[in-house]
């Protein structure tokens, strides 16, 4: 067992705990989503169009974006720490990741909010 | 310094052959990759083309008629499996990995276990939605 003393460094427990707690919101999206569009039918437009026109919608969807891009984040940085070694290809790669959920993250706000 | 310098040097056996052919991962060992590879593919390109199908599905009835029609591409179909896949199989190991962080089954019986059932589970709950894609 190492001692850690808690001081300047969080030893990365703060995106340890984000990334539990974003996939749990996650999980409970997809669960809602899921019962609100029924298994039965496969929705028309008006159907498909009215769910998303709905405030608590749209917010849990974007709050679902949110989660996800931090998600991402943690579990992408991950990967690129553990196989992609030289310092300047991993920062970039790291640059190009958080560009890409940012643009996602406005994306979604532009869709939701048109 | 100099226990440093006397350190043996280990030989490596990771050729792509034994990588491929000679190591072989036990089952909670492809959960855990397997999660990494649908979690990354789930980023990109997955989370683009989600959100250019709601996009385009929620801009106007025609826009919506015709992703139905490219929704009905037997390639764009198969892509959507491939989604529908890496979705469950990132939330199946991942409600595993959650449990296993409460120090539920980490014994490893119990680990190998919810190992199958996560790989299982989450192939089932493809062919079902697969089947309703279809």
């Amino acid at each position: 067992m190492v001692k850690r003393v808690v001081v300047g460094a969080h030893y990365g427990m703060r995106d340890w705990l984000a990334q539990r707690l974003t996939a749990v919101l996650m999980a409970a999206y997809t669960l809602v989503l899921l019962a609100h569009l029924g298994l039965g039918s496969s929705p028309t437009y008006e159907s498909w169009r009215a769910l998303f026109a709905q405030g608590w919608m749209r917010v849990a969807t974007l709050l679902f974006a949110v989660s996800l891009a931090w998600h991402a984040w943690v579990g992408a940085r991950d990967i690129l720490m553990d196989y992609v070694k030289p310092d300047g290809v991993r920062l970039g790669l790291q640059a190009a990741t958080l560009l890409l959920l940012a643009v996602y993250l406005g994306w979604a706000a532009e869709i939701l909010w048109r | 310094m100099s226990s440093a310098v006397a350190k043996k040097v280990r030989p490596k056996y990771l050729s792509l052959r034994a990588l491929l052919f000679e190591i072989r991962l036990p089952l909670p060992g492809w959960v855990s990759i397997l999660h990494r590879v649908s979690g990354a593919l789930l980023v990109f390109p997955f989370a683009a083309w989600l959100l250019f199908l709601l996009d385009r599905s929620l801009a106007s009835p025609e826009g919506f008629a015709r992703i139905a029609s490219y929704l009905d591409l037997p390639l764009v179909k198969a892509a959507m499996l491939l989604f529908i896949w890496a979705y469950c199989h990132h939330l199946c190991a991942g409600i595993r990995f959650l449990l296993l962080d409460l120090n539920a089954g980490v014994a490893l019986a119990p680990a190998r276990r919810s190992a199958v059932a996560v790989l299982v589970v989450s192939l089932l709950l493809t062919a079902f939605f697969g089947a309703k894609l279809w």
